[in-house]
């Protein structure tokens, strides 16, 4: 167990540092941070002094190693364009994208596996091929589409929810809450529906191609043989073991809602990560892209980490060695 | 028996619905099961068998469904029960054993919960009573420190143990009958016989009639009281088990008792059936082994033959009708050829083709370094092959046999090059090949006929990929070598432009040989070619083997688990056991007078035909793993006649009455003589 959990803080720890080095190299290759910090008039003499005492002319792994321990120390730097500290930015912005995030993971979730059992259990029922027909809509229609088309009719024609921002937020210490209040609550609707829906119908699709799968194996014919009810063969043997590779699958999904959340923060106009990260990359802005990118790469890493425990207590031939 | 049989089947017909045509699994059967008896259903694979058992059980995988008939078990009707009123049937009255222990049990949860969830299904039983009701099952399967083992997940049982709790889930309930469905095929002989053994003795004891689906005789043989033939979704014969295999009335009964090599029996070709089991989408008309059949005769194809009495049993044959079959003979021409075979003893000179010494394959197993530091474990191996030494002549059959696990597979292909060997030499042709530039003199046939044909390929390029390029080739010349060698494996040369999924199993494995011949080489390793094949098809491809080898004057490797198929196809064997060889002889040698207690063991273990009833001698233990193998001689744990010296000192090979043994048993002459039958 411990050297399961080891190895994997280890190779967590190598993704971290090859991502620190794209970050890094953003400084150096795109664009020269002299130029961008400076106005034109500023001269050869004196951009040459900025460099050096910037340190920009030390060795590429000297550069590298001081960006590591400032990045281990949340110093991220200043916004070229805000001239405010990075690690400020994000603070402010965080709590708007992981709230977003946390609704429509819930709504994949919640809705997408229990929607997956029952099409595996019920193939041949209506609601069945209705969801899965719906499903391919969800699969195929881009986001940004269905963002516009969720804004046209019910914010343009019923006018019933907001069409941009989250509504009012209630400060809670450094965390700002839009979950707390009416009109907060009713502008997460959208915008959640609409970064779910993707990962819905693919965790549909998903739990229910493994669990028909499941539902064929032999230890499911042997447990119908011996009389058990279907509740606790469909239940408490075929959805356990669908669940083992599902969960690998929708941990990476959970991760890719974050960083998805690009496109629909930019259609609803949601003050998060992803509405900064488009702006900074408008506005050339390399502090807050390189930071984006380390604190996405860092949330995939976790939410790996915290897959690969679950895999392990759910397996048990991961858990418990072979016996003699 | 005068009272009511306990199951009665009437008319049963299974149909399976298709999009061009209904086809037609189980056709009109009709049987009955007395309480207490051991029905054997035998037949080759898509008789229609497991269909049959899972209709009893109203398990059949739609859109497959019972269409007429019905199934009266313990005096009411099940077949039109609903789901839950079958389910209160199954499990606590009709048990079911299937065939892969590997997979029949829930990965996920420990064997105790699957069998206490199994208990308080059916029996009024608190969580604390079906405990130790499951404790008592495991001890009764014979599950060593139950108390322990009961908490223990699936993966954590062997292969043997694992079909030993299948067989406690399906006793949980007292049930009457059991449906087991192959419920040894996918263990090893040794193993096997533990089953039987186990699975005979609990029924007997608690008086539970048992259906035993299976294709092997020598099972049904020893177990069952009665024996069903099936045959293309019909029963072609059914009566006393004596009746079946001594006498056997249908000819196609006659063919598959011909067809099973035996040991202590010298038939140079076994009996063949040509042909194989009709597909369902296109049954012959009258008999449905008329095709096959050579004793047909002209209204075996117009009308389908009902069972009608013959002797002590019921046989579905023309031929036995007092009308239709009148001075027709049954069988003729299916009976076993007895001449002595010429190649079992080579009298031309010793000629070493291949020479084996010291050959060992290791392959990595470590756990990540990271686990080694923190659990300070050293790197492990799993020792494959460990020190072996053989010589294989010219025109010879080396048989090697041995349970699965034991290094037969890794030996196959350590000597055609697919392994790169971690000690040892291998000479081909006094060569010594540490690459063997010369692979064409060398061919491999593989297992699964299935998994070892290119499925987009078509037989043409199959077999002309195998042709050695450059001899100015040019397309007209590949053709016909193609036909040539298609002719020679018994196809027809317009199969060349087939596809592999259009041949049945044994063809396909004779497009491996066509394959493997076609670039005329002098030896051939087979790595279980027949294992995968039904008994008649196994026939037709070892009587094809024997054939090739004496018109080409091919030297075989021949890796079997099955000692009947080793015996009749070899001159040489060796008897392998965790990568080492303790036993090699000639043949005749090894079978009538076997030394080492391993080989003693095996042949022990195999079910004899001609003994009906008979108890095999129980072998304890499995083969340990190999990463870990026993100190000293790895198999002094199963072994009787162990010594202290046994475990600690590694026997070498020395001449025992014309066998080379490996034991310190017989170096002492402890061992006492093998019984002369």
């Amino acid at each position: 167990m411990l050297s399961f959990v080891l190895s994997r803080i280890l190779q967590s720890f190598i993704v971290m540092i090859g991502v620190s080095l794209v970050a890094f190299s953003l400084f150096t290759y795109v664009g020269d941070p002299i130029s961008n910090l400076v106005g034109i008039q500023t001269s050869d003499a004196k951009r040459e002094k900025l460099r050096e005492s910037l340190g920009l002319n030390d060795p590429m792994p000297v550069q590298f190693l001081r960006f590591i321990e400032r990045a281990s120390q949340f110093e991220f730097g200043i916004s070229y364009q805000q001239k405010r500290k990075v690690g400020d930015i994000i603070a402010e912005r965080l709590p708007a994208t992981l709230e977003l995030s946390f609704v429509s993971a819930m709504l994949a979730l919640l809705i997408g596996i229990p929607a997956g059992i029952y099409t595996a259990l019920h193939r041949k029922s209506w609601f069945s091929h209705f969801m899965l027909s719906a499903s391919l809509v969800g699969v195929s229609l881009p986001t940004f589409l269905i963002g516009i088309m969720l804004i046209f009719v019910f914010a343009v024609n019923f006018n019933i929810l907001p069409s941009f921002g989250r509504g009012e937020v209630v400060k809670l210490g450094f965390w700002s809450t839009g979950f707390l209040t009416a009109s907060g609550l009713k502008a997460l609707i959208m915008p959640s529906i609409t970064l779910a829906l993707f990962q819905m119908t693919l965790i549909m699709r998903l739990v229910r191609s493994e669990m028909l799968e499941v539902l064929r194996a032999d230890y499911i014919k042997f447990a119908r043989a011996r009389g058990l009810s279907d509740r606790m063969v469909n239940f408490s043997y075929a959805l356990m073991n669908t669940l083992v590779p599902v969960i690998t699958i929708t941990g990476l999904q959970l991760g890719s809602i974050i960083a998805f959340a690009i496109i629909t923060e930019t259609v609803f106009q949601w003050p998060g990560l992803g509405l900064m990260f488009i702006q900074a990359i408008n506005e050339v802005d390399i502090p807050v892209m390189s930071t984006y990118l380390l604190l996405i790469a860092m949330f995939f890493v976790i939410i790996n980490l915290i897959v690969d425990l679950l895999y392990y207590f759910v397996d048990p031939r991961l858990r418990v060695k072979q016996g003699d | 028996m005068t009272d009511k049989p306990l199951l009665e089947v009437r008319n049963l017909r299974v149909e399976f619905p298709t999009r061009e045509a209904t086809l037609v699994a189980v056709d009109d059967i009709s049987f009955h099961i007395n309480a207490g008896e051991v029905l054997g259903v035998v037949g080759e694979s898509g008789a229609g068998k497991s269909m049959t058992g899972a209709a009893i059980i109203g398990l059949i995988e739609p859109p497959g469904h019972i269409a007429g008939g019905e199934i009266i078990f313990d005096g009411q009707r099940i077949d039109n029960l609903s789901n839950t009123e079958i389910r209160k049937i199954r499990g606590r009255h009709i048990g079911a054993i299937f065939q892969d222990p590997l997979t029949s049990l829930n990965p996920l949860h420990t064997v105790g919960r699957q069998i206490i969830d199994t208990i308080i299904t059916h029996l009024p039983l608190s969580q604390k009573q079906a405990r130790t009701r499951a404790l008592e099952l495991l001890k009764e399967v014979g599950i060593p420190s139950a108390e322990e083992r009961i908490d223990h997940y699936p993966h954590q049982f062997s292969g043997g143990m694992r079909q030993r709790v299948v067989i406690a889930l399906a006793l949980c309930a007292d049930p009457k009958l059991i449906i087991a469905d192959e419920p040894t095929t996918a263990l090893d002989v040794s193993i096997q016989a533990q089953i039987i053994n186990l699975l005979k003795g609990l029924c007997s004891q608690y008086d539970t009639a048992i259906m035993l689906v299976t294709h092997d005789m020598g099972v049904i043989a020893e177990t069952a009281d009665r024996v069903a033939v099936m045959y293309a979704g019909r029963i072609g014969e059914i009566g006393p088990v004596a009746d079946i295999i001594q006498q056997p009335k249908l000819p196609y009964t006659v063919g598959l008792m011909g067809s099973i090599p035996a040991i202590g029996e010298d038939v140079e070709r076994l009996t063949q059936i040509d042909g194989s089991m009709p597909r369902l989408n296109a049954l012959p008309s009258g008999c449905r082994f008329h095709p096959r059949c050579p004793s047909a005769f002209a209204y075996c194809a117009i009308e389908r033959p009902e069972l009608i009495e013959a002797g002590n049993s019921q046989v579905a044959c023309w031929l036995y009708d007092k009308e239709k079959g009148q001075g027709k003979s049954p069988a003729h021409g299916l009976q076993k050829t007895h001449t002595k075979a010429v190649s079992k003893t080579t009298t031309q000179p010793a000629n070493t083709l291949l020479q084996v010494e010291g050959l060992k394959q290791y392959f990595d197993v470590s756990p990540p370094l990271l686990t080694r530091l923190l659990e300070r474990t050293g790197r492990k191996y799993v020792h494959a092959v460990d020190g072996l030494d053989f010589t294989i002549n010219r025109g010879e059959t080396f048989g090697l046999v041995g349970e699965s696990g034991c290094g037969k597979s890794t030996v196959a292909r350590a000597i055609v090059g697919l392994y790169k060997a971690t000690d040892g030499t291998i000479c081909f042709d006094y060569v010594d090949d540490g690459g063997l530039d010369d692979k064409q003199r060398m061919q491999m046939i593989f297992q699964d006929p299935h998994a070892s044909l290119n499925p987009r390929w078509r037989v043409r390029e199959i077999v002309a990929e195998a042709i050695p390029a450059g001899t100015g080739s040019t397309k007209q010349k590949i053709t016909a070598r193609v036909g040539e060698l298609l002719a020679q494996v018994g196809l027809a040369a317009e199969d060349a432009r087939k596809y592999p999924h259009e041949f049945s199993g044994g063809q396909r494995q004779r497009i491996s040989i066509a394959r493997a011949l076609a670039g005329e080489p002098e030896f051939l390793v087979c790595d279980e070619p027949t294992s995968a094949l039904d008994v008649s098809v196994q026939a037709q491809i070892l009587n094809l083997m024997v054939d090739l080898q004496r018109r080409m004057g091919l030297t075989y490797l021949f890796i079997s688990h099955d000692l009947a198929v080793v015996n009749h196809i070899s001159t040489k064997v060796g008897v392998m056991y965790l990568g080492r060889l303790v036993e090699w002889a000639d043949t005749d040698t090894l079978f009538s007078n076997p030394q080492h207690p391993y080989t003693r063991m095996l042949l022990d273990s195999i079910p004899d035909l001609t003994n009906i009833g008979a108890k095999r001698s129980q072998v304890g233990g499995e083969v340990p793993s190999p990463i870990n193998p026993p100190s000293g001689c790895t198999f002094h744990p199963r072994c009787p006649f162990a010594t202290d010296r046994c475990k600690s000192e590694i026997p070498i090979a020395s001449s025992v009455s014309g066998s080379s043994v490996a034991c310190h048993a017989i170096e002492e002459k402890r061992l006492p003589d093998w019984k002369t039958s």
